[in-house]
């Protein structure tokens, strides 16, 4: 099991959710976080002085799977996330102990993402 | 042609205490309407800010200001005597366009200068004052659909031109004295009735909004990939409630104070009407969402009160007051529907071209049904049996809706060219990734809420990001420091 940890614009995001619900990965995680790297600062003006902010939001994404997925996890959010100026961002590969399904206090990599075939029934059902 | 500002007459007639008392009651009246029609830019803003989201939220305070400002200067060189001036130019009739009182410098007495407001002796300049609101309207009326992705210097062009050229020619038609209000034209015998400005103010506004929003094209990610219209949120329902009360207060002045006069009276029928059309624009809005989806839409009553004080400007002043929640109900129902469908395709964030729009050909053809005999005949505007309920007759009731296409087929070619030419030249919108980081920072450099956007670390860090406190005290020792790695 792995943990991939990926930060992104914004924008990449629903893009990525899209494909990886397609795709049977529906369970993640994303927080808003502010960071730095080699993408320059903004320059705010107020009222005649400067200011620079070095600090830009980014989205930060959660994702556990299994570790024979995690190819095609990264092929997405990378596909989506790069527009190859400075700023898209980075991605991280974590290896993960354990995982417990909170509900049933099941454990292992089933409670990992939904199985493909229950998504496409789930989708024929709700729909 | 000798040119006179009013004021010196009236002060001299003053001075001499030979000025009737009604010049300065009408005239106090006046500016008190106009100051009232003034603060609606508060309510424009207010309003056009709430619906946006808080990456906007700054530029619409410098937008209204700006776009104020230059519409003024403006209206007051060659608008105001383009809307309401009487003396023929080049051979053009006054009835297609005016051209008296270009900078407010006017041959004649004032009643003669304008004489579409001759009835009202108010000074002149208390009557530029007001019809300048009401064009500040119209064009603040424009950008509110513009919202979060005009480019700014696109929308400055367009102001410009609009306060020159397009309100000013579109109104004078309407009301200022022009073809369609005198109407005894093959194509109109009957005169158009517009009291304050549901066509002249609020279509011409509209139309202008959707020539734009046709070459400006949706927000980014407002319709999905199926092409689905999705919800952008706006940041702010307070200020929206905020901006539609300022905006409901301000009516009190634009429609009472199109009385021009305190003399006979009629502000007070007319404040009642509106009040009434407004309550009915509130209850039609709650009665629409409330079917059409099972809950109170906070935005969508909030349009629905602009709806019906829209819908209520034409007839308030040709209709008795039972009209007024009739008018303003079926308005209210109007602006829901009109919002939900013109969402399908085109992205109007604040739903002007429903609640101004849709509500504003709704309240000019309210007048074809509903005027009253009598107040057709004070007015002097229209048929003098009045409305279809009364007379029986469809003739007002084509009369407006010749009115409207007029009006909306004129304004919107203007509007559209030049657009068109923007967009060919300067562009009209911001880059996408301008749009994305929000047009406070990109037009601006600065957000309307800085610290939703910049860390509460970096606020007062100075220009080199290094912490303001840090170089001032290094109590590091030289070798310690010596060994970390350079920055």
């Amino acid at each position: 099991m792995k943990m991939i940890v990926a930060y992104i614009r914004h924008e990449a995001f629903e893009p990525i959710r899209g494909d990886l619900l397609e795709a049977g990965f529906p369970s993640l995680s994303i927080t808003e976080v502010k960071g730095s790297g080699r993408q320059k600062a903004i320059t705010e003006h107020y009222r005649g002085s400067e200011l620079a902010v070095h600090l830009r939001p980014k989205l930060k994404i959660e994702c556990v799977v299994e570790t024979r997925d995690v190819d095609r996890v990264k092929e997405v959010i990378l596909r989506h996330a790069r527009t190859g100026s400075v700023g898209d961002g980075k991605l991280f590969v974590l290896p993960v102990e354990e995982a417990v399904r909170i509900r049933t206090g099941e454990e292992g990599e089933s409670v990992l993402q939904a199985h493909y075939e229950e998504v496409v029934g789930s989708n024929s059902d709700g729909a | 042609m000798d040119f006179v500002l009013a004021t010196a007459d009236d002060l001299k007639q003053a001075i001499d205490g030979t000025l009737p008392d009604t010049v300065p009651a009408n005239t106090l009246w006046v500016v008190v309407a106009a100051v009232f029609v003034l603060l609606m830019q508060a309510g424009f803003a207010m309003l056009e800010i709430g619906f946006s989201r808080m990456k906007n939220a700054g530029t619409g305070v410098a937008k209204i200001l700006t776009n104020l400002s230059i519409a003024a200067v403006c209206y007051w060189a060659v608008g105001f005597a383009f809307a309401f001036g009487s003396a023929d130019v080049l051979g053009v009739s006054s009835s297609i366009i005016g051209s008296n009182g270009f900078f407010l410098q006017f041959s004649g007495n004032g009643a003669e200068a304008f004489p579409v407001m001759g009835f009202s002796d108010a000074i002149p300049e208390s009557k530029f004052l007001f019809q300048f609101a009401f064009c500040a309207v119209s064009l603040a009326i424009v950008w509110g659909s513009t919202l979060e992705r005009i480019k700014y210097s696109a929308y400055v062009i367009y102001a410009v031109v609009f306060a020159s050229i397009i309100y000013p020619i579109g109104s004078h038609w309407v009301f200022g004295g022009g073809w369609l209000q005198n109407g005894e034209t093959p194509l109109l015998p009957t005169g158009m009735q517009d009291f304050a400005g549901s066509t002249a103010v609020h279509l011409i506004g509209a139309t202008g909004a959707l020539a734009a929003l046709l070459l400006l094209g949706p927000r980014k990610g407002k319709y999905g990939p199926d092409g689905k219209p999705r919800p952008i949120p706006g940041h702010s329902m307070p200020l929206v409630g905020l901006g539609v009360i300022i905006l409901f207060f301000g009516w009190f002045g634009f429609n009472p104070g199109s009385t021009l006069n305190i003399t006979d009276t009629r502000l007070a029928d007319v404040a009642v009407v509106t009040l009434l059309g407004a309550a009915g624009g509130v209850i039609g809005a709650f009665v629409a969402t409330q079917i059409k989806q099972r809950t109170i839409d906070i935005g969508m009553v909030a349009n629905g009160m602009i709806a019906g004080l829209v819908a209520i400007t034409a007839p308030s002043g040709y209709v008795e007051l039972w009209a007024g929640p009739i008018i303003g109900f079926v308005a209210g129902l109007i602006v829901v529907f009109g919002v939900i469908w013109i969402d399908k395709k085109i992205d109007d964030p604040i739903g002007a071209t429903s609640a101004h729009g849709l509500a504003g050909i709704w309240g000019t053809l309210a007048c074809g049904l509903f005027t009253a005999p009598r107040l057709a005949e004070y007015n002097a505007f229209g048929n003098p049996e009045g409305g279809l309920v009364y007379s029986g007759s469809f003739e007002q009731l084509i009369a407006q809706a010749v009115g409207v296409v007029v009006a909306f087929t004129f304004v919107f070619t203007l509007s559209y060219v030049t657009f068109a030419i923007i967009k060919a030249t300067i562009g009209i919108r911001v880059s996408e990734e301008e749009e994305e980081a929000g047009l406070d920072i990109v037009e601006h450099g600065m957000y309307g809420y800085p610290e939703q956007f910049i860390p509460q670390s970096e606020i007062g860090a100075g220009l080199s990001g290094t912490p303001v406190s840090a170089p001032a005290a290094p109590a590091v020792p030289a070798t310690a420091r010596a060994g970390e790695a350079p920055a």
